[in-house]
């Protein structure tokens, strides 16, 4: 499986010992997003169950039943709901967390638009699970990519401990813009892989991650409304400053993962470079496919190949500058992904080809639909495909691969 | 000629959007004066969203979250939930939504908050129909009412919303209406000084949607009360059962002819109108009976 593989470079191996304060704990991906909301001290949790979620909602109940956790746990009857409600609770002027997957996301899709106008900085993980009809549970990304233009940032993780670290990122990012952020993983692959994982210890997260207080809120003793009908030239200058604080999202989330890493040791960048040095050719990918990527790699390597990694971890904004950046010199770039949309192909293949657009002696692009439904792409498929990658012609289209 | 000692706070201002002589108008006059000033309000789209007023304007001199139209309870809990842990016990939270948004695609979370018995007084302003559109039909118009959806009169009756929101057993529900400001602002006030959830269903006469005169919505709302169409009553916790304002021994009739929505009604369907009308008061008084002596069991 392709997280199980995954990253003995990302954790400290299993024996080593945490530093002072921290918890080294066996959890699964989803009960490390749990971990890594508690140590952010959300006030208010609005949630709805949802497979593949609902480890994270159950394990944050019993952190809240034992003690731990000091929380309103809203018990929704919807996820439609459930955002209604973090959205006024993040207005209101407290710190907010959810967590959803799927069809739960889509049911969100109204609010999701209505938290980023409204400039409420929550932070939400998506579990990522294949849409229906017809129902599936497998992994696949395309809920959360089909929610691009929402305007929530995105993170994209590859294992438990990536996304309890990402998770106390994101709020310090969100609450820096006012944008809501979503941490995203995968169904199984990482939701339910069971890894160690450091919890950074409460002293260490609340030095990293200050007191949410919002210039504006609801309150009586403000006065400040929010959501009156606006004529066009506010709405204009609305969404304006909206793309904005996108725009500044990118450096807030280096400096937020640098800051993180002098904190807590860990650090991931809005992306990262894999063995790319003198590359022919960089495979890349986001989320779980990342880890077994990065064995392919170290495969292909061994056998003489020049072939590199590039994982796209902030997925929105997209960086472009930073991806140029990585692949200039670089004459061939393939992705793989599991993300499909019909009249349009990879997800990710278009999104790379549009920020590659105008760049001088630009990569050739391949675009493979590899693993779709959530079928396995082991590190020995990936190198097949890569290899595959290095003598094909590219094509416009996305091409799918079994 | 009645008059009222209303003890009003200057929260609900004029020179707000409403059509001239608007029902619903004077009754967010009442719920918000008694409400006070230490309140955030939640507003869907619905006619009072429109009188609410336009960015940056407001005719409410209290915060005013605008929300979407099936999200009212949801929104209003979120803010509820955030007060408390910000140790802001004595904020008022108030929904002020509209049928639509109430009866139809804001039910769910509306069953949902009575469910966990947030922390709110939701007033839905009831004007039997989406009037802000243009007049469509919602599961609170009555049977047989024409509106721009249902040009031959609605074939189904309204439902019972007040009944609905008792059988989750909530600490407070009533029915009110602007022809009755004195009961009207007395059950606000006491919902008011309740805790949990409070739901109150007013009947708010829409003039154009209904075709009445423009000097007609408090005539007509008192007709509606007067005639038994539209009792007036409270429940408590789901049982104690309190009738206000009961019929007056008028016929429904004289409350169907000041409207052009019943004007298409042959002798046949007044008569099934008043027989609907006369049963449904009947179960009423049935259920006041059967739930009186109850002991209260939680």
């Amino acid at each position: 499986m392709s997280a199980t593989v995954a990253t003995p470079r990302r954790s400290p191996p299993a024996n080593q010992a945490p530093a002072p304060g921290d918890l080294r704990l066996l959890l699964s991906g989803n009960h490390a997003v749990s971990y890594g909301a508690m140590r952010a001290r959300p006030e208010v949790v609005p949630i709805y169950p949802i497979t593949p979620q609902t480890p994270i909602a159950e394990k944050i109940s019993d952190l809240q039943l034992a003690g731990d956790f000091d929380v309103d746990l809203m018990t929704a009857e919807s996820e439609h709901s459930a955002m209604s409600a973090c959205i006024t609770a993040s207005l209101t002027g407290v710190r907010v967390f959810t967590a959803t997957a799927s069809q739960g996301l889509f049911l969100m899709h109204e609010m999701l638009h209505y938290a980023s106008g409204a400039r409420a900085p929550i932070v939400m993980v998506n579990v990522n699970r294949t849409i229906g009809s017809p129902w599936g549970f497998w992994p696949d990304q395309t809920d959360s990519l089909a929610q691009r233009d929402t305007g929530w940032i995105q993170y994209y993780t590859e294992n438990g401990q990536e996304s309890l670290d990402t998770v106390i990122q994101a709020f310090k990012v969100a609450e820096e813009v006012l944008l809501p952020a979503m941490v995203v993983h995968e169904a199984f692959y990482v939701s339910h892989a069971l890894e160690p994982v450091t919890v950074p210890s409460q002293e260490r997260v609340d030095a990293y991650l200050p007191r949410f207080d919002p210039p504006h809120k609801l309150d009586t003793e403000i006065g400040e409304s929010w959501g009156n009908v606006v004529n066009q030239d506010m709405f204009y200058r609305h969404r304006k400053d909206l793309g904005a604080a996108m725009n500044q999202v990118l450096e807030a989330s280096v400096r937020a993962d640098a800051d993180y890493k002098d904190a807590m040791g860990r650090g991931y960048g809005i992306l990262e470079k894999y063995r790319t040095e003198d590359a022919d050719m960089l495979i890349v990918a986001f989320g779980a496919m990342v880890g077994s990527a990065r064995v392919a790699v170290d495969m292909l390597r061994a056998a003489g190949k020049a072939v590199g990694l590039l994982k796209i971890k902030l997925f929105r904004p997209f960086p472009v500058e930073a991806v140029r950046a990585a692949v200039a010199g670089v004459p061939r770039l393939v992705v793989m992904e599991r993300n499909f949309s019909p009249g349009g192909g990879g997800v990710l293949h278009q999104e790379l080809k549009a920020a590659l657009y105008g760049m001088p002696d630009p990569p050739a692009v391949h675009g493979y639909l590899a693993g779709v439904g959530g079928v396995n792409v082991s590190p020995k498929k990936i190198v097949e495909l890569a290899e595959k990658a290095l003598t094909d012609e590219p094509v416009p289209d996305s091409v799918w691969q079994r | 000629m009645h008059t009222y000692e209303l003890d009003e706070q200057k929260v609900f201002n004029s020179g707000h959007n409403a059509c001239p002589g608007c029902g619903e108008a004077l009754a967010v006059r009442y719920v918000l004066n008694t409400m006070g000033p230490n309140t955030i309000g939640v507003i869907p789209p619905s006619c009072i969203a429109i009188i609410s007023g336009p960015q940056p304007y407001s005719s409410m001199r209290i915060p005013v979250y605008q929300t979407t139209l099936e999200a009212s309870a949801a929104s209003a809990a979120g803010i509820s939930r955030a007060l408390k842990r910000q140790g802001k016990h004595d904020v008022n939270v108030l929904a002020l939504a509209g049928d639509g948004g109430t009866y139809d695609i804001g039910f769910q979370a509306l069953s949902g908050a009575a469910e966990r018995n947030e922390d709110m007084v939701y007033v839905c302003l009831d004007n039997e129909g989406y009037m802000n559109t243009g007049a469509q039909k919602s599961s609170s118009t009555p049977y047989l009412a024409v509106t721009s959806s249902t040009p031959g009169g609605k074939p189904s009756d309204k439902k019972d919303i007040a009944e609905i929101m008792a059988a989750h057993r909530i600490p407070y529900v009533a029915t009110a209406t602007v022809g009755y400001p004195d009961d009207l602002a007395r059950k606000v006030a006491k919902a008011r000084d309740m805790k949990g959830m409070r739901f109150i269903v007013v009947l708010t006469p829409c003039l154009d949607g209904w075709g009445v005169a423009d000097d007609g919505a408090v005539r007509v709302s008192r007709l509606a009360v007067d005639t038994g169409f539209f009792p007036l009553y409270e429940v408590e916790d789901g049982e104690r059962y309190t009738i206000n304002h009961g019929p007056k021994g008028i016929p429904v009739e004289r409350y169907l002819e000041q409207q052009k929505r019943y004007r298409h009604l042959d002798e046949d369907q007044v008569k099934e109108i008043q027989a609907g009308v006369d049963h449904r008061w009947s179960l009423l008084q049935a259920r006041v009976e059967s739930m009186a002596g109850q002991a209260r069991i939680r």
